[in-house]
C-alpha cells in the first residue's frame, strides 16, 4: 500500500467518526471537551456555527453521529452526543455578543428564500452577515417550518424553537409570513439575484383502502394532524386510536394522541419491529408511554358501520428475506385481525410536491417529478434557483437540511459574485500539538469506563396530562460532565513521523487495543490478514508509513484506537505525536 | 497523565486453549524509560505464554535487582512473582524449583545482575541444570545508576556520555556453554519474530534454558558509538537460522523440505524446526556452538538465534532422582512413614 497522505483533510476527518457521520460535520469532540471544561457558551457556539440549531437538535436530532461513535466498537453504548449538545444549550450564557455583525451597508444583492424551515434559515444565517438582502416567505405565522408544525412541543418546547429561529430572523431578514407562495414565476419576476427553495416534503402519503370514503371523518394524515395540533386547531382525539406507520412521525402521532385523550393508542406497522424506520429511542419513548407496537400487520380495510368508523382489519404477515437480502412480507394465512378504533392516523411517509413551480422556468424535473439538483452546489438547471432540505432530494432530517443550507449559501454567494459555483473553498483544517510533558497532554487522555448515562424523564402522569410539557429533563451539569468524559477524543490524532522512528516496538507493546504493527508492506487485503489484531472492519482505514530503515512499514488500524496517547508517551523519539485535528466545513465566503 | 492503561481491549482478540486473551497475560503499565528494549521483551514473553496456553497461575517469575528485574511487574500480572536480592535470583529459583517442580520458572535478570554481582550464582544454576528459563535483558550498561559500562559492554564501545570501554566483555552465552547449560540462545528485543519462538522453545526445554536478549538502553546506550544500540545490533546481528515452533497439540501444516532443517521433539512433545544458515554450524554440538560464537565475535558480529541445544538434557530433579510428586506436596505421613518402615529399612541393612 502507498503511504497514507495525512495532508488530505478527509483522512483524519474520517477518523473522527461522529463528525464524519454528521451531515453538517459538527466538530463533536471539540464541543464535548468544552462541556467537560464547563465552558457551555463556547460549546454552544461551536455547535451554533456548525449546525445552527443546537438547542433544537440537542432534543430532536436523528443522531447519525451516535451509531458511528467509536465507543460502540469497544463497548455497548455510544457517547450520548445529542444530549450533551443540549447540556451546552441549556447552560449557555448570553450569546448576543458572539453573533455575527450584520452590515448596515448591504451588498446590493437580493435573495428570496421560500419556506422558513431549517434549510432556508441556514442559508439566511450564512448570507445575512455578508450583506445580502433576504426575503423569507412562509405559509405559517412564524419561522421554523416542520420543526414548528410537526415536532410536538413535549419533545421541543416552543421557547427553545423561537429563541434559535429568532437569532436568525433578527439578522435583518425580511420575513413574509402567512403567505402561500403559489408561483415561482412570480417570485422570479421580482428580480431576485437568486432564489432558494426550502419548502420541505409537505405532502403526507395516504392509504386508499376499502371503506376509506365512509371513514374519512375519522382518518387523518399524520403530518397534517400534527400541525393542526401544533397550531391548536385540533385539541382532542378519540379514546381508541390506531396509528399506521413505523417512522418517527408515527411515534409523534401516537404520543400526541395519548396527550389529547387517546387511551387505547396502538401503533400498527407492516414490517417487523427491527425494520421500523423510527429511531430506537423514539420507539422506546412510545412504549414507555404505554403504547403497544403491533408489527407484521398489513392494513387491509377500514371497517365502517352505520356510516361511522369502527376499526380496521389487518392481515398478518411474516418477513422473508431472499439471498440478496430483499424483504418480502408473506401472509401467514392466519385469520385477519380486527382492531377497534375511533380515529386512525396515517403516518406512512411523506413526499415532495411542487405544484407551485411552473414547468417552463428552465428547471428540469426527473421521472419522479423531482427537480434535478446538483448534489454539491444545490443549484437547479435554472442557475438562479437553488434547492435544499427535504425539497432537494426528499425527506431526510433537520441536520441534513442544515448541511444543505450551508452548501447552498456557499453556492449562492459564489453565483452572486459571478464566480464558478463548482470551484468551492476548501474546508478549514488545523492540526495542533497537544504535548505538554512526558505524561501530560492538553486533552484529558484517560479513558473512562463509565456506561452511558440515562437522561431523566418527567413523571409520566404529568407529561401525559400536558401536551406542552417536555418529557426529557436533560442531563444536569454533573451528569453532563461524566457523560462528556466518556468521549474518546477521536479528533486528537496519532501522527506518525517515520524519520524519527527507531523501530523499538514500544508503541506496539503499549497499545491497549493492538492497533499498531511493524511489518513488510503488501496489498491492503494481505496486510489486514497479518496485523497484531484482527482488522476486519473495512470501513476503517489503515494508516501506512513510508518505508522504515528495516524496510518494514508502520501499519495502524484506525478501527479501535482509543486515542489514549500511550503510543506517543512511550515513544522515545517522538515519532508519534498527538495532534488535535479541527475540521470546519466550507461556509459562505470563508476564505483563507 | 497516564499511569494506567485503558481497560478496553480489541474486541476480537484471539483466545487461546484456556479461553484467555493476550490481555490476561499482561501486567501493570511499565515505568521503564519510553522505548526501553526491556518492554519489548516483556511483550514477547506475554505473546509466548499466551500462545502456549500456559495457565498464568502455573508460572513463577523471579528476578534480582536492576531495570531488568523491575520488568516482571510489567508482564504476567496473574502469575507468581518474587523480586529477590541483587544477583541472587538463581539461588531463589533453585530453592523454589526443588520445592515445587510443577511451576514454570521464569528468571529475569540483567547484565549487571548476572555478569557482575550474580556471576557465581549464574555459573551454578547453569551447572545444576535447574529446569527454568533464564532471560537476560542485556543492555551493556547500568541504566538504573546513570549508565556506567557493565561487564557485557564490548571493548571499545562507548555509552552516551562515556569513554570507550577498556575491558573485554563477558559473553554470557559462551559462559553458559562452558558451565554446562543445556539450552543457549541469543535474541534481540527489536526482533520479536525471532524472540517469541526462542522463548517458546526455552519454555518447552527441560533444564536450564538461557536466552541472552540484547536490549538497547534508549537513555544511556543507544548512541552511535555503542555496540548495543538498535542500529548497531540490526546491522551486525547474524542469525544461526530461523526457528519454527509447533506446539504438541497442533497439527504440522507446513511442508518441510528434508535436509534443509533439523526437527527436534522437545520434552513436552512440541516440535521445533530449525533452519540453519551455515552448514558448518551444528546447534547440537557444544564445541561447534562455542566456535561459532567465537568466530562471529572476532568479526565484530553478534550471533543470534538458537546456539546450542542438548536434546538429552536431564534436569536437576532427574539427576537427583526426587519424587514424582512435588516436594511441597509431601505431608508428614509421607515424610515420617513411622516405626514399621524404619524397622524395615534397618532390617534390610543388617
Amino acid at each position: 500500500m502507498k503511504p497514507t497522505d495525512i495532508k488530505d483533510p478527509e483522512y483524519f476527518h474520517k477518523v473522527v467518526d461522529c463528525q464524519y457521520a454528521c451531515p453538517a460535520h459538527t466538530p463533536v469532540p471539540e464541543y464535548i471537551r468544552l462541556i467537560a471544561a464547563r465552558r457551555y457558551t463556547d460549546a454552544y457556539m461551536v455547535n451554533w456555527e456548525s449546525n445552527v440549531f443546537p438547542g433544537i437538535l440537542g432534543r430532536t436530532c436523528d443522531r447519525p453521529c451516535e451509531p458511528a461513535c467509536r465507543r460502540v466498537r469497544v463497548e455497548e453504548q455510544p457517547v450520548a452526543i445529542c444530549r450533551l449538545k443540549r447540556v451546552a444549550a441549556d447552560n449557555r450564557g448570553d450569546i448576543s455578543g458572539r453573533l455575527p455583525i450584520i452590515p448596515s451597508q448591504k451588498n446590493g444583492k437580493r435573495i428570496a428564500l421560500i419556506g422558513a424551515g431549517p434549510a432556508s434559515l441556514t442559508v439566511a444565517r450564512g448570507l445575512a452577515p455578508l450583506g445580502y438582502e433576504l426575503d423569507l416567505y412562509d405559509n405559517q405565522f412564524a419561522g421554523g417550518g416542520m420543526m414548528r408544525s410537526q415536532i410536538p412541543a413535549f419533545r421541543l418546547p416552543i421557547e427553545v424553537l423561537d429563541e434559535e429561529v429568532n437569532y436568525i430572523l433578527d439578522m435583518g431578514i425580511n420575513s413574509v409570513f402567512n403567505i402561500e407562495v403559489d408561483s415561482l414565476k412570480q417570485i422570479l419576476a421580482k428580480d431576485y439575484d437568486a432564489v432558494f427553495v426550502g419548502t420541505g416534503a409537505p405532502r403526507g402519503k395516504g392509504l386508499n383502502l376499502p371503506g376509506l370514503e365512509d371513514a374519512m371523518d375519522n382518518v387523518f394524515l399524520g403530518i397534517d394532524w400534527l400541525s393542526s395540533v401544533a397550531f391548536e386547531h385540533t385539541k382532542s382525539i378519540g379514546k381508541r386510536v390506531l396509528v399506521l406507520g413505523g417512522g418517527n412521525t408515527a411515534m409523534d402521532c401516537c404520543r400526541t394522541s395519548r396527550r389529547l385523550g387517546g387511551e387505547d393508542v396502538r401503533v400498527v406497522v407492516r414490517s417487523p419491529y427491527e425494520d421500523m424506520k423510527a429511531s430506537p429511542w423514539e420507539k422506546e419513548d412510545a412504549q414507555h408511554e404505554g403504547i403497544p407496537i403491533y408489527n407484521n400487520h398489513v392494513p387491509k380495510e377500514f371497517v365502517v358501520e352505520d356510516g361511522r368508523l369502527k376499526g380496521m382489519r389487518f392481515e398478518k404477515v411474516e418477513a422473508e428475506y431472499d439471498e440478496a437480502g430483499n424483504r418480502s412480507l408473506v401472509p401467514t394465512g392466519e385469520d385477519p385481525v380486527f382492531m377497534p378504533a375511533d380515529d386512525v392516523l396515517m403516518a406512512i411517509g411523506q413526499e415532495n410536491a411542487f405544484p407551485w413551480v411552473e414547468r417552463d422556468l428552465g428547471i428540469d424535473f426527473d421521472k419522479w417529478d423531482m427537480p434535478v439538483i446538483d448534489s454539491t452546489t444545490f443549484q437547479s438547471t435554472n442557475e438562479r434557483v437553488f434547492f435544499g432540505g427535504d425539497a432537494a432530494f426528499g425527506p431526510e432530517n433537520i441536520i441534513t437540511a442544515v448541511a444543505h443550507g450551508h452548501q447552498a449559501a456557499v453556492s449562492i454567494d459564489l453565483f452572486c459574485r459571478g464566480e464558478n459555483v463548482t470551484e468551492r473553498p476548501l474546508p478549514g483544517v488545523r492540526l495542533s500539538g497537544q504535548k505538554m510533558g512526558v505524561h501530560e497532554w492538553r486533552y484529558d487522555n484517560a479513558v473512562e469506563m463509565d456506561k452511558r448515562y440515562l437522561v431523566p424523564l418527567a413523571p409520566l402522569d404529568k407529561t401525559l396530562a400536558d401536551r406542552k410539557m417536555e418529557v426529557e429533563l436533560g442531563f444536569d451539569v454533573d451528569t453532563g460532565f461524566k457523560e462528556a468524559e466518556r468521549c474518546l477524543n477521536c479528533d486528537v490524532q496519532t501522527v506518525f513521523e517515520e524519520l524519527r522512528c527507531i523501530e523499538c516496538d514500544a508503541c506496539v507493546d503499549i497499545c491497549p487495543t493492538d492497533c499498531i504493527t511493524f511489518t513488510a508492506n503488501g496489498s491492503e487485503e494481505d496486510l489486514r490478514g497479518r496485523l497484531s489484531a484482527p482488522a476486519g472492519n473495512l470501513a476503517q482505514d489503515l494508516y501506512i508509513s513510508a518505508d522504515l530503515p528495516t524496510m518494514r512499514v508502520m501499519v495502524k488500524d484506525e478501527n479501535v484506537c482509543l486515542h489514549c496517547g500511550l503510543c506517543a508517551e512511550r515513544c522515545p523519539t517522538t515519532a508519534w505525536d498527538m495532534q488535535k485535528f479541527l475540521y470546519t466545513v466550507t461556509k459562505a465566503q470563508m476564505e483563507s | 497523565m497516564s499511569y494506567l492503561v485503558p481497560k478496553f481491549r480489541h474486541p476480537e482478540l484471539p483466545v487461546n486453549d484456556l479461553g484467555y486473551t493476550k490481555a490476561d497475560y499482561e501486567g501493570s503499565i511499565s515505568t521503564l524509560c519510553a522505548g526501553c528494549g526491556h518492554d519489548s521483551i516483556s511483550g514477547a514473553i506475554v505473546t509466548a505464554c499466551h500462545e502456549l496456553s500456559i495457565p498464568p497461575h502455573k508460572i513463577a517469575k523471579l528476578s534480582g535487582i536492576g531495570c531488568s528485574s523491575k520488568a516482571p511487574t510489567y508482564f504476567l500480572g496473574n502469575s507468581h512473582g518474587f523480586n529477590s536480592v541483587h544477583g541472587r535470583m538463581p539461588s531463589v529459583v533453585t530453592g523454589a524449583a526443588l520445592a515445587n517442580k510443577d511451576l514454570l520458572y521464569l528468571g529475569v535478570s540483567g547484565d549487571g545482575d548476572t555478569a557482575s554481582i550474580g556471576m557465581g550464582q549464574f555459573a551454578h544454576v547453569a551447572r545444576r541444570n535447574v529446569n527454568m528459563v533464564y532471560i537476560i535483558m542485556n543492555n551493556g550498561c547500568y541504566g538504573l545508576t546513570k549508565g556506567q559500562d557493565s561487564a557485557t559492554a564490548d571493548r571499545g564501545s562507548a555509552s552516551k556520555k562515556g569513554d570507550p570501554n577498556i575491558y573485554s566483555a563477558i559473553d554470557l552465552c559462551g559462559t553458559a556453554l562452558q558451565m554446562g547449560a543445556t539450552f543457549v540462545a541469543r535474541g534481540f528485543s527489536g526482533d520479536k519474530e525471532q524472540l517469541v519462538p526462542l522463548i517458546k522453545a526455552a519454555i518447552s526445554h527441560r533444564g536450564f534454558a538461557l536466552i541472552d536478549v540484547i536490549s538497547p538502553c534508549v537513555t544511556f546506550n543507544n548512541n552511535a558509538a555503542s555496540t548495543k544500540s538498535y542500529e548497531f545490533v540490526r546491522d551486525h546481528s547474524e542469525a544461526t537460522g530461523t526457528i519454527d515452533f509447533v506446539p504438541m497439540h497442533d497439527e504440522i501444516t507446513t511442508e518441510y523440505d528434508p535436509g534443509s532443517h533439523h526437527e527436534v521433539t522437545m520434552h513436552d512433545g512440541s516440535t521445533i524446526h530449525l533452519y540453519k544458515v551455515e552448514d558448518s554450524f551444528d546447534p547440537f554440538n557444544r564445541s561447534s556452538a562455542i566456535s561459532a560464537l567465537e568466530a562471529h565475535r572476532t568479526e565484530g558480529n553478534i550471533l543470534t538465534g538458537l546456539i546450542y541445544l542438548n536434546k538429552d538434557s536431564r534436569d536437576l530433579h532427574e539427576v537427583m532422582e526426587t519424587s514424582q510428586r512435588p516436594l511441597n506436596e509431601l505431608d508428614e505421613t509421607d515424610l515420617c512413614p513411622g516405626n514399621r518402615m524404619l524397622d524395615n529399612i534397618n532390617a534390610s541393612l543388617r
